[in-house]
C-alpha cells in the first residue's frame, strides 16, 4: 500500500469571500460557507465559528476534539470513512494536507471531561495545538437532546469542517509544497525484503469506555472490536476517528491518529533498524473479561505475523493501564520484547505512584510526564468558548477558575499535553 | 562576614556529652559550631557560619518525638538560620530517624533549606527521603571527610536558590519524586529507540521503574451476616445533588461523608456522581446502580444483616494518585472500626 501526502504549508488563517489558500501560505475560510454547513445539522441550536493564531492571548475551552484538514485527491474513499462518507479502504493514492492548520471543537460542555488549549504564555507550551492556526466551531445543542446524540453532532462537525476546508483549498488550486511517501508492501514481501532486520510492529491502544471515552475505526465503535489489523497509511486516512476527551491530556485527537508519532518514528527506522511488519489496534473496555478477550487476540496477531518486538501505546490512565500491563506481560512471556508508552498520576507532588497496575516484565517503559502536575494559566485577553465549566472539568478543582481570569488547573486538563503517543517531547524523571 | 547563618543538629554523641548512658536529654543549643561543626565551618568556607548547633539525645528523641522536633525546632529558630544541617548520621538508626525528621520539619515549618547525611540503609532513609535532601555517607563515622564537602555544597546550592538537578550527578539520595521535564525527542522516537536497543540486547534505560504495590492481607470473613453492620463506601463519585463538598471529578484530594437517616433508596433527586472519569449518564439516571442503596435497605428489612451503617464514605477514584487512596483508606478503616462496623462493601466504577 502507498500513500503520498501532499503537504500545503499554512502560514496563516482569516475570514475571506472564498475558502483558499491564499498565495501567502494563510488559509481564508468563508465563514458563511463554512457555518451553513456545520448547521445542516439540526441537533445544534447555534454554531459558532472563530480564529485563533499561536502566540494570540486567547484560551480555548472547553475543546472536544482537534482535526487536521485532509481530502483525498486520489486514491479509493474519502478521508474518515464510515464516519462522514463510505467505508471503502483508504490509506492509497494521494492525500492533500493543510499542514499547519487545525479545526478545534468546542462548546456547551458535554461532561466533566474537555480540555483548554491556550495559544500563549505557559499552558502553551504543554498543549500541542498552540503551534497550529486553529479554526474553532463553538457549538450549543437544542434542547433536550440527548447527550449521545450532542456529542456525536460534534464530533461529525469537526470532522466536516476539516474535509470542507482541505477541499475548498484544494479546489481553489492550492498546490503542496512537500510530498511524503509512505509505502509498505505485503507481509511476504516485508520478510524477504529485510530478513536479518527484527521483526517489529505497533500495539496501537483504543480507549473506549463509553460517552467521551470512545474511539470509532470505520465508522465503527471499537469497543465492538476484536483486536485487528491495520494498514497504518489508514491512519493517515482518518480511519480512526476520536470521541475522546476525558482528562484530554493524554486522549488521542483525531489530529494525533491522522499523525500517529508511533508510525512515522517506525516509518522512519524501518529498512534501517527494524523491519516494520504493521499495526495491531486493540481496545480498552473496562471489564476484566474484555480486557483479556483484546489482550490474549492481539498478541496472538504478533504471534501469527511472527513480531519480535512490540511498541504499545495506552490511551488513558487507571483502568487502561490494566490493558497496558496484561500486554506487556503477555508479549513478553510469548518472547515479544516491548517498550510501553504512557502517562503518569503520580500526584501534584510527584511522590505517589504512577500507575495502578505493573507487571515486572515492563522494564521498558517511556513516559510522557506526571498529569497531575499543577500549572497556572495566566488570565488571556479572549476566551474563545465557556471558562464557567473550568472547575468542574476533570483536573481542576474548586478555586481552579479565579476571580481575575487566570487559572489554576492539573496539566490534565489540557489537551493532549502528554499524550501517551508520544507526540510532544514531555516526560517526566526521577529526583 | 559570612553572608548565610546555618544551625547544625546532631546527637549527645557527636555533641561531645556521652554514649548511650546519655541517650535521654533533652534538646539544648550551643552557640558556634560543634564537633563535626568543625569541618562543616572549614568546608563552607566563609560563604556561611555556623551559628548555632542544636543537640538532642536520640533515646529521648525516638521516645518523644512529636515534642523533640517541636523543642527542636523552636531552638533552631532561636539562631534566625537561613538553613540547616542535620547529622550526617552514618548508620546510627535512632539519630538517622531523628535527623530525617529534623530535616523534615524544618523544611515544612521552617520552610528553610535543609541537608542531611546518612548511610543508605539507615531507617531515616526510607523514612524521609522523599521529603529531604539526603547526601549517601559510608556507614561509620570515618566517613566523615566525605560527607562534609558533600553536604557543603548540596546546602550552598540551596541557598543560593539554584534547583538540584538530576540525584546522581548532584550526589543526593534519589527522593523518588517524579518532575516533569522536556526531553530533546518525542516520546515516540524515545520509544523506538529504546526498542532498537532493547532487541539489539544493548543497554538501556527505562523512563519509568515500575512501582512496587502493597498488598492488603483480606480481613476474616464474617461468620454470621444476622449480627452484622454493614456500611458502604464508594469511589463512583456518588454525591448529594449540587455535590456540596465539591469533591474533584479527577485527582481527588477528599473523600465525604454523608447520612442514609431517613433515605431507602439512591434517587436521582437526591444523588448524582461527580465523576470525571466513566459515562455519567446510567448512574446519574439511577445513582442505586453506583450505591445500591435501595437493595441494601431490602436486605436490611428482610433481616439478612441486622443493621445498615447510617453513615457513607464516597470519594472519586479517577487520576487519584495512589497515596491519596492509601490516606483515604486508612483514615476511613479506622473510623469504621471506631463505629462498630463489621464489615464495608466498596462499590467501584
Amino acid at each position: 500500500m502507498r500513500l503520498e501526502l501532499h503537504r500545503a504549508r499554512v502560514k496563516g488563517i482569516r475570514w475571506g469571500s472564498a475558502t483558499a489558500l491564499a498565495g501567502d501560505g494563510v488559509l481564508q475560510v468563508n465563514r458563511d460557507e463554512l457555518l451553513a454547513l456545520i448547521r445542516e445539522d439540526g441537533r445544534f441550536a447555534g454554531v459558532d465559528a472563530d480564529l485563533a493564531s499561536p502566540g494570540d492571548r486567547v484560551r480555548i475551552v472547553p475543546v472536544k476534539d482537534v482535526v487536521e484538514p485532509r481530502c483525498k485527491i486520489e486514491g479509493d474513499g474519502e478521508v474518515f470513512p464510515g464516519m462522514i462518507g463510505d467505508v471503502e479502504t483508504v490509506g492509497q493514492g494521494k492525500t492533500f494536507v493543510l499542514d499547519g492548520a487545525a479545526v478545534v471543537t468546542c462548546g456547551k460542555i458535554v461532561g466533566f471531561q474537555e480540555g483548554i488549549i491556550d495559544m500563549s504564555g505557559v499552558g502553551a507550551e504543554y498543549t500541542p495545538y498552540s503551534v497550529t492556526f486553529n479554526l474553532v466551531l463553538i457549538f450549543r445543542p437544542v434542547d433536550g437532546i440527548e447527550i449521545y446524540e450532542y456529542e456525536q453532532a460534534c464530533r461529525l462537525a469537526g470532522l466536516k469542517a476539516a474535509l470542507y476546508l482541505a477541499r475548498s483549498a484544494h479546489e481553489s488550486g492550492a498546490a503542496a509544497d512537500r510530498v511524503e511517501t509512505f509505502e509498505l508492501p505485503s507481509v511476504p514481501e516485508l520478510l524477504s525484503a529485510y530478513p536479518k532486520l527484527p521483526r517489529v510492529a505497533y500495539l496501537y491502544q483504543l480507549q473506549t469506555q463509553g460517552l467521551l471515552h470512545d474511539t470509532y475505526v470505520y465508522g465503527l465503535d471499537a469497543k465492538r472490536l476484536i483486536a485487528t489489523i491495520i494498514h497504518p497509511n489508514e491512519t493517515m486516512d482518518g480511519a480512526i476517528v476520536s470521541g475522546n476527551c476525558v482528562s484530554s491530556c493524554d486522549k488521542n485527537s483525531t489530529f494525533t491518529h491522522q499523525n500517529n508519532p508511533v508510525i512515522s518514528a517506525l516509518y522512519a527506522r524501518h529498512g534501517v533498524d527494524l523491519n516494520f511488519v504493521g499495526v495491531i489496534i486493540s481496545n480498552e473496555n473496562v471489564t476484566l473479561i474484555d480486557k483479556r478477550r483484546s489482550s490474549a487476540y492481539a498478541v496472538k496477531l504478533a504471534r501469527i505475523l511472527g513480531i519480535e518486538g512490540l511498541v504499545i501505546s495506552e490511551e488513558g490512565f487507571g483502568n487502561p493501564d490494566a490493558d497496558l500491563i496484561m500486554n506487556c506481560h503477555r508479549a513478553e512471556i510469548a518472547g515479544i520484547r516491548t517498550v510501553l508508552i504512557t502517562d503518569e498520576y503520580a500526584g501534584r507532588d510527584g511522590a505517589s505512584q504512577s500507575l495502578a497496575d505493573a507487571t515486572k516484565e515492563a522494564d521498558a517503559v517511556v513516559s510522557c510526564g506526571n498529569a497531575n502536575m499543577i500549572v497556572e494559566l495566566p488570565k488571556m485577553d479572549r476566551v474563545i468558548g465557556y471558562t464557567d465549566y473550568v472547575d468542574v472539568i476533570a483536573g481542576g478543582f474548586s478555586g481552579s477558575l479565579r476571580a481575575d481570569g487566570s487559572i489554576e488547573v492539573e496539566l490534565q486538563a489540557i489537551t493532549g499535553a502528554t499524550c501517551e503517543l508520544g507526540f510532544t517531547r514531555m516526560g517526566a524523571k526521577t529526583l | 562576614m559570612s553572608g548565610y547563618r546555618i544551625v547544625h543538629y546532631m546527637n549527645q554523641f557527636f555533641g561531645g556529652i556521652g554514649g548511650e548512658e546519655s541517650a535521654g536529654i533533652k534538646p539544648e543549643s550551643r552557640s558556634g559550631a560543634v564537633g563535626p561543626g568543625m569541618a562543616f565551618s572549614k568546608a563552607l568556607q566563609g560563604k556561611a557560619e555556623i551559628v548555632g548547633t542544636v543537640i538532642c539525645g536520640d533515646g529521648y528523641f525516638a521516645e518523644n518525638m512529636d515534642e523533640a522536633v517541636e523543642e527542636v525546632l523552636r531552638l533552631i529558630g532561636e539562631f534566625k538560620p537561613d538553613a540547616v544541617i542535620t547529622g550526617p548520621a552514618f548508620n546510627a538508626g535512632r539519630y538517622g530517624t531523628a535527623c530525617g525528621s529534623v530535616a523534615d520539619a524544618v523544611g515544612k515549618k521552617l520552610k528553610l533549606p535543609v541537608v542531611s547525611g546518612m548511610y543508605q540503609e539507615n531507617p531515616g532513609v526510607d523514612l524521609y527521603r522523599k521529603s529531604v535532601i539526603i547526601i549517601p555517607t559510608s556507614d561509620n563515622a570515618r566517613g566523615i571527610k566525605d560527607a562534609v564537602p558533600a553536604m557543603t555544597n548540596i546546602l550552598l546550592k540551596l541557598l543560593s536558590g539554584e534547583a538540584l538537578g538530576d540525584p546522581r550527578t548532584e550526589g543526593y539520595l534519589e527522593r523518588g519524586i517524579r518532575v516533569n521535564t522536556f526531553h530533546p525527542r518525542s516520546g515516540a522516537e524515545r520509544a523506538v529507540d529504546m526498542l532498537v536497543l532493547k532487541m539489539r540486547g544493548e543497554k538501556f534505560e527505562t523512563e519509568y521503574p515500575m512501582p512496587v504495590f502493597d498488598r492488603v492481607a483480606p480481613a476474616d470473613p464474617i461468620k454470621d451476616l444476622k449480627g452484622a453492620k454493614i456500611a458502604l463506601l464508594t469511589d463512583g463519585g456518588i454525591v448529594p445533588t449540587g455535590n456540596p463538598d465539591r469533591i474533584e471529578a479527577s485527582s481527588a484530594t477528599k473523600y465525604a461523608t454523608y447520612s442514609f437517616e431517613g433515605v431507602r433508596s439512591a434517587t436521582s433527586d437526591l444523588y448524582q456522581t461527580a465523576h470525571g472519569g466513566y459515562d455519567p449518564t446510567y448512574a446519574n439516571q439511577n445513582p442505586n446502580r453506583v450505591l445500591p442503596l435501595d437493595v441494601l435497605r431490602d436486605m436490611e428489612d428482610e433481616g439478612v444483616f441486622a443493621k445498615l451503617h447510617e453513615t457513607w464514605y464516597t470519594t472519586v477514584g479517577n487520576g487519584t494518585p495512589v497515596a491519596n487512596g492509601k490516606k483515604f483508606g486508612s483514615e476511613i478503616g479506622a473510623q469504621l472500626k471506631k463505629d462498630g462496623v463489621d464489615a464495608v462493601i466498596l462499590t467501584s466504577t
